[in-house]
């Protein structure tokens, strides 16, 4: 059942590193009945810290009280929320096609025009990567799908603020010293 | 993500001397440190190496033995609630751990300071379904403020540092500390330093003034203004100044049922409860102040009833300590984010002076007709059987309200609610926000171990005995001299009256058929009469109180009777009915 007034929203959570910790924060979602679109985590730019992009579809005021409760876990340094404009994000997505099948074709146009790429190639198959947004991949996608896809997957969405504000000039409003 | 805690909060290069002591023992001699004397427990197999060195302990760290380990967690709380100390259980791994969670999420809603300690499988064998083993942290994780597996002794001291910190710091909470069998074991360098910072963690946000002035001018233009008072200013230590407050600006004030001991039911600005079974007067003038002033309480539902019609004419002040608690439920137009009684100390030398006679006038107004609408036949029935309220009113009187009371779920607890006149701090132990039944029994225990000097008073419906009635055993291996108050309906008396009102009498398994409760407890040794006859009302409450130990007095009260005021599920406050 779809709610009036939602939107897409991207969280961004930095936390301390430890086991579970993606539990709990996902926990946060589950208790709610709220779908995570896409989740991504990795270490950010400050050593020891783990950056979380979670893409969900909910209200405004669903997100503030998410983003609350997020915050609230112990471990959780901080947690924001983005609307599509103040962000500029990415995805990544991986086709593997017969080889066969692209040598009969203008590979080359079909690379250049869509801006991907050829990560891999043997005699049975190749390995193509697009990054965009999804509508990009997804294209490509429906321009691959004539000659047969054998595989394709697609990250989650990484995001990173418009706003000049770094992840350590936060921290150090709120106190908290980082390794430099 | 690797499992060791980092080491940057955790001033590991302590200067205090190590020795080398196995994990269990090293758990000993944290829990000294952090000042525990005693905690609630139930041993097993995972935990053997720890109960080993409880043995060893026990002239300096007491043990209460618990009957069943939700038992201990209730205790636990039972002890916290009335000293504001972090309360601590113990289990083993496996169904022992389970058998905690009922508590661990009782704590939780109701911001309860608990550190929970299990026994887990050796760690070469997690995950491996060896015997007795459970994921209690998976399990517990969305009901505890925080959790920790300790699968090397050497974490031992920090995890137990970071768990008493964060437990009973900002909004108090449950904590886990799980412990592998082969971590019980080892031997490490053990050093302890409790801690006072966790860099992820603020438990207590920085007071903006600019957010009490603010308060204090909405408080100072109010021509009907209103007060609710919750839990939370008990936490923070307010009273004082919230009692300032409310005299100052002449405020009306009212309780949610967990503030019921933060504010002296026997202050001529003390009004009542708000809520559900709240009073009458609470209720409707929370539709028609023009500022509410609401301090450590979160808009419970069972608070506001509808939200889309509470209070809307008002502006709302909240002091709330919880940043996710503010405008959760209900829109604060003037919200202080910060500790109750930092908050009150700024605000109350900025609030002017004022009278607001005609309006308080009208509080009383509304408690007369409640008086003689519902409080009169409660407490004088015209039935000839006993009636909940009567006993809890002279109880009430009997005691001078300053007894520590301790209630189970339901029609009882309600009725205590509106009866036990609190004219002391910290004596309202009860579970609120989960609704658990079966807390009080062992909860009473535990806060009568807590504070030895102070009349425990359990009220329990004869449901909710039943659900943890094994911790009778308890009480007699412990002599814990509580008092027991059953209020025998033979109905699980809530769920029938809203069979009643709102399932057109559809009495669905909600009749029990009792066994001998004076019998049961004359089992356990414990001495036990049953009431039946108004006229001995008094005097049997006389010889329990005074009895030097534990007591239990069954009293049967009329088996149909409902609890008003009530505002249905849902409805507005101002809809509350007496009727």
């Amino acid at each position: 059942m779809m709610k009036k007034d939602v939107r897409l929203y991207t969280i961004s959570v930095y936390s301390e590193d430890q086991t579970g910790l993606l539990g709990r924060i996902v926990q946060i979602f589950t208790r709610r009945k709220i779908n995570i679109r896409s989740l991504t985590t990795s270490e950010s730019e400050v050593v020891g810290i783990y950056r979380f992009t979670i893409v969900v579809m909910v209200t405004k005021e669903t997100i503030e009280r998410l983003v609350q409760q997020i915050e609230k876990i112990i471990d959780v340094l901080a947690a924001f929320y983005s609307e599509e404009d103040d962000i500029v994000f990415q995805e990544i997505a991986l086709y593997k096609m017969k080889t066969s099948t692209l040598l009969d074709t203008d590979v080359e146009n079909l690379i250049r025009r869509n801006n991907a790429r050829v990560l891999y190639i043997d005699h049975d198959f190749c390995v193509i990567e697009k990054t965009g947004h999804k509508y990009e991949t997804l294209e490509l996608f429906e321009i691959l799908k004539p000659f047969g896809i054998l595989e394709f997957v697609r990250s989650g969405r990484i995001a990173i603020s418009k706003s000049l504000t770094n992840l350590n000039t936060y921290l150090e409003k709120l106190g908290i010293e980082v390794d430099k | 993500m690797e499992t060791t805690i980092k080491s940057k909060e955790n001033m590991s290069k302590t200067t205090a001397k190590t020795e080398k002591i196995s994990g269990a023992e090293a758990l000993m001699r944290c829990l000294i440190e952090e000042g525990v004397e005693v905690m609630f427990g139930y041993p097993g197999g995972a935990i053997m190496p720890v109960y080993d060195e409880i043995f060893k302990y026990k002239d300096r760290i007491r043990h209460i033995l618990v009957r069943h380990e939700q038992g201990a967690t209730h205790a636990a709380e039972g002890y916290a609630r009335v000293t504001n100390k972090t309360g601590v259980a113990i289990a083993t791994s496996g169904p022992g751990a389970t058998n905690l969670i009922t508590g661990i999420a009782d704590a939780m809603i109701d911001s309860t300071p608990m550190v929970c300690i299990t026994g887990q499988v050796a760690s070469p064998l997690l995950g491996t379904d060896a015997f007795q083993e459970t994921d209690i942290i998976g399990i517990s994780a969305p009901v505890v403020k925080w959790s920790y597996q300790v699968t090397d002794a050497n974490e031992i001291p920090l995890a137990l540092a970071k768990a008493f910190y964060i437990a009973n710091s900002g909004r108090p909470g449950p904590v886990l500390i799980d412990i592998t069998k082969d971590a019980q074991f080892q031997q490490f360098d053990f050093a302890y330093k409790k801690i006072d910072f966790i860099r992820s963690y603020k438990p207590t946000p920085d007071l903006q003034l600019e957010q009490v002035k603010q308060a204090a001018k909405v408080i100072n233009s109010a021509k009907k203004p209103f007060m609710i008072v919750g839990h939370g200013v008990m936490i923070s230590g307010a009273q004082k100044e919230v009692v300032e407050l409310a005299e100052k600006a002449n405020i009306p004030v009212s309780c949610t049922w967990l503030g019921a001991s933060a504010f002296p039911h026997d202050h001529e600005l003390f009004h009542g409860m708000v809520g559900m079974h709240g009073n009458y007067a609470p209720n409707i003038k929370t539709n028609e102040c023009d500022v509410l002033i609401a301090v450590g309480m979160r808009f419970d539902d069972r608070v506001t009833g509808d939200l889309k019609t509470y209070a809307k004419q008002a502006k709302i002040v909240h002091i709330e300590l919880d940043a996710a608690e503010l405008h959760k439920n209900v829109f604060a137009h003037a919200p202080v984010l910060a500790d109750a009684k930092e908050a009150l100390t700024a605000l109350n030398p900025m609030i002017i002076e004022n009278k607001h006679t005609e309006w308080i006038q009208e509080f009383k107004d509304l408690y007369a007709i409640e008086f003689e609408k519902v409080i009169s036949e409660d407490i004088h029935p015209s039935c000839p059987q006993l009636r909940m309220a009567e006993v809890v009113n002279r109880l009430s009187e009997i005691t001078e309200g300053k007894a520590v009371v301790v209630t189970d779920v339901g029609q009882h607890q309600m009725i205590a609610a509106r009866y036990y006149k609190f004219t002391d701090t910290n004596a309202n132990v009860t579970s609120g926000g989960l609704g658990t039944m079966g807390f009080c029994l062992p909860a009473a225990f535990g806060a009568k171990i807590a504070d030895a000097n102070r009349q425990v008073v359990a009220i329990i419906g004869d449901g909710g005995f039943q659900m943890t009635i094994q911790e009778l055993g308890t009480i007699f291996q412990c002599n814990t001299p509580v008092k027991i108050i059953i209020l025998n309906n033979n109905f699980l008396g809530m769920v029938r009256q809203w069979q009643e009102l709102f399932f057109e009498n559809r009495y669905a398994e909600t009749e029990l058929v009792n066994p001998d409760f004076v019998k049961i407890a004359d089992g356990y040794g414990i001495p036990a009469k049953r009431l039946e006859d108004r006229k001995d009302l008094d005097s049997a409450l006389q010889t329990m109180l005074n009895h030097n130990g534990p007591y239990l007095l069954e009293v049967m009260v009329e088996k149909e009777t409902n609890v008003f005021p009530m505002i249905p599920s849902g409805a507005s406050v101002s809809d509350v009915r007496l009727s």
